[in-house]
């Protein structure tokens, strides 16, 4: 009988440096939590040590508080789930007020996500997150949201709009790094790339779920109210690999966190094979919120066994050729 | 509340009739700070096929101290996670999480209470009359199920009640009907004044409204789908009415409540069960297996999405 207190996690004997650089961004490691996936830390707490975390990337934040969809909201798919959640939110004052002042006691490195419907809701987001919560680490740019000015299109389906958002985002807090987070369900991922960078982004989150959808065939009903959903699990893994590789290859020098299906240090090694300086761990969190950590001690691991020094000597380090 | 995660041994595998599998699982910890209601999510195989953890209701308790406490869940098979757990026998380990969830209020003083369960969604309502009993509560039960087959643990049930009333919708065993068409006449009989109940959604629904309508309190366990079964993903969530400010209810003000952490047991009347809640004497059935294999019924009829926010197809 293997029972543990979740919350005396085994100490860790790491003498590995796993800290990285991305931008001016540093990282004790390079994994961190993925959007949407670990709240704002207080229930992972049960069972990690937040401050052992590369980076918390908090629930996406929005003016004001968001209902989000009706169920059912999620529905399990072969390796994976779909999810129609709406970005259910308390809003920004709720995070500057109550999240952030817990997280900074708890020395937690906090990426704040923003998210809106207009550029201007984003960009009075980050006017907030500047006044009231200026020591979070980097911002990550949930451009995945409909564009009410734009009859709904997701802004990051538009190299104009992203553009726009990230600028607007840039703009008002320019001293803190800012990723765009892209959506794979475009046709040219490289050209929202080139537009979110050339407006000023730091760097890039890649990728958002990939759209998808489920029918339950004896009801003839979508199996989310909101029919049409997001994919995430190990099943998007090998197109997150992809979507890197792209972008590494069009944009050597653009520090990249890498999302999509990771649930250990395999999985997360391969993202940074293909480009990614960061890996966020996401859905894999919901079934172990330890992952994150064993997946760290497991790079650590690699490293050592392959006589690997730093983390940024596999970034990208994917063999080609030969 | 602590959770913990971690692997616990099954001590046996037994089946109740020739439907429900149950596992007890030596899980000390947890089996010492459970609470009725309260809930476990189980990692069912390996591999990634199916990723997601599966939620079950603790069934029972035996608090034996120190190292020895185990937990029993009951479980019908229904798809792929429950196909692996009915496989597992003794000394097989399972990776679980626990305690999860608010589990049912206890009355604060000495009360009739009434148990109402459908179908394998009563079994959560075997712990509760435990714990009842133990604090020296009266215990009446109505146990409902399709089929004689459905029908959990009826044997128990009838040592745990005062009063126990059986009913199948096709007269195979006990009364004929469904279990709301016992309940005013049972709550007259007994002096019912705390319901509890866990089942269907159609059914709670309609016990809440059943229990509002003589102003008692009712207590609704629900299953909803979930994803992480610890608070972090959103999936999980059911439409409370919310108080405006100065304590008056209105029908559009509704918040969408996490049922892994706020609930799985929610104050009835505070649920938006659906558009129309069903009256007592609407056709309601009380038997699960019925959701599968067509699945959870999709409720569509649930509050509209909120015409202020455009919100993204995922996430
Ligand atoms: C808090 C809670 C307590 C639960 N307690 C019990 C219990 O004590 N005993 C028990 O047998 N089951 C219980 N369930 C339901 C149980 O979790 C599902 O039966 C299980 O997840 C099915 O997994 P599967 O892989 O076998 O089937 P899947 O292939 O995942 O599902 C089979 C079918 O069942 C439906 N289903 C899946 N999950 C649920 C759910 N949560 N509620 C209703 N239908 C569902 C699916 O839509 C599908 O159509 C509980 C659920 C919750 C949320
Ligand atoms: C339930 C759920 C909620 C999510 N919420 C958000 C969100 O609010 N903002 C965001 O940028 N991404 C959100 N995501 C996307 C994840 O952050 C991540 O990019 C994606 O799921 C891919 O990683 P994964 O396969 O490891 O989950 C969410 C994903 C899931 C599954
Ligand atoms: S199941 Fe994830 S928040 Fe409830």
């Amino acid at each position: 009988m293997t029972i543990r207190r979740a919350t005396k996690p085994p100490p860790e004997e790491n003498s590995t440096d796993l800290s990285v650089k991305l931008g001016t961004l540093e990282l004790k490691n390079p994994i961190l939590v993925a959007s949407g996936t670990y709240g704002a830390g207080q229930e992972g707490a049960e069972f990690v040590d937040l401050a052992s975390l590369g980076g918390l990337i908090v629930k996406s934040m929005t003016l004001s508080s968001w209902r989000g969809k009706p169920p059912p909201r999620m529905c399990e798919t072969p390796s994976g789930m779909l999810n129609a959640i709406g970005i259910q939110n308390k809003g920004v004052d709720h995070f500057v007020q109550e999240d952030y002042p817990w997280l900074r006691k708890r020395g937690v490195t906090v990426i704040a996500s923003v998210a809106g419907n207009t550029v201007d809701e984003f960009v009075r987001v980050t006017d907030k997150l500047r006044t009231a919560a200026q020591q979070i680490s980097a911002l990550e740019v949930n451009i995945s949201c409909p564009n009410l000015e734009d009859r709904d299109n997701m802004f990051a389906h538009s190299p104009e709009a992203t553009a726009e958002v990230v600028e607007g985002v840039k703009a008002s807090m320019p001293r803190r790094p800012v990723f765009a987070k892209l959506s794979p369900n475009v046709t040219s991922l490289t050209e929202i790339a080139e537009a979110a960078l050339e407006a000023g982004a730091d760097g890039l989150s890649l990728i958002n779920t990939v759209f998808g959808m489920s029918i339950d065939v004896e009801t003839r009903r979508p199996k989310l109210a909101g029919t049409v959903g997001g994919l995430s699990g190990p099943a998007i893994r090998p197109v997150a690999v992809r979507a890197i590789h792209e972008i590494h290859q069009a944009f050597p020098h653009v520090p990249i966190i890498g999302q999509g299906g990771v649930g250990s240090a395999a999985d997360a090694l391969e993202l940074m094979l293909a480009g990614a300086s960061a890996v966020a761990v996401g859905t894999m969190n919901f079934v172990n919120p330890r992952s994150p950590i064993q997946v760290a001690k497991g790079i650590a691991d690699y490293m050592r066994r392959h006589g690997v020094d730093s983390v940024a000597d596999l970034v990208g380090a994917v063999k080609l050729e030969g | 509340m602590t959770l913990l995660m971690g692997t616990g041994e099954v001590l046996s595998h037994k089946k109740y009739g020739e439907h429900y599998h149950a596992l007890t699982i030596v899980a000390p910890e947890i089996g010492e700070s459970v609470r009725p209601g309260q809930f476990v999510n189980i990692q069912c195989g390996e591999g990634t096929a199916h990723i997601l953890r599966r939620p079950f209701s603790v069934y029972r308790v035996h608090k034996r101290g120190g190292w020895a406490s185990t937990i029993e869940i009951v479980f019908d098979i229904r798809g792929p996670g429950t196909k692996h757990l009915s496989s597992l026998r003794a000394h097989a380990s399972v990776d679980l999480v626990g305690p999860l969830g608010r589990g049912f209020a206890m009355p604060s003083k000495r009360a009739h209470c009434l148990l109402v369960g459908g179908g394998i969604g009563s079994a959560p309502l075997f712990f509760l009359a435990d714990e009842l009993r133990n604090e020296g509560h009266r215990v009446d039960v109505i146990l409902g199920a399709r089929t004689a087959g459905l029908l959990l643990n009826q044997i128990d049930a009838r040592r745990l009640a005062s009063v126990c009333r059986i009913c199948t919708e096709d007269g195979s065993a006990g009364e004929t009907g469904r279990v709301t068409d016992l309940l005013e006449e049972t709550m007259e009989r007994c002096k019912t004044e705390i319901v509890y109940t866990c089942g269907p959604h159609p059914m709670l629904a309609a016990v809440s409204r059943v229990a509002m309508d003589r102003d008692l309190p009712v207590q609704t366990a629900v299953e909803e789908l979930m994803a992480c079964g610890y608070g972090v993903c959103m999936t999980c969530v059911m439409p409370l009415r919310q108080k405006r400010h100065g304590g008056k209810e209105a029908e559009a003000e509704y918040v969408y409540a996490r049922s892994c952490t706020e609930g799985p047991v929610f104050d009835g009347s505070q649920v938006i069960w659906d558009g129309t809640t069903p009256s007592s004497t609407e056709a309601v059935s009380v038997d699960q297996s019925e959701l599968s294999p067509a699945g959870m019924p999709t409720r569509h009829d649930f509050p509209p999405e909120p015409a202020d926010e455009h919100a993204p197809p995922g996430n």
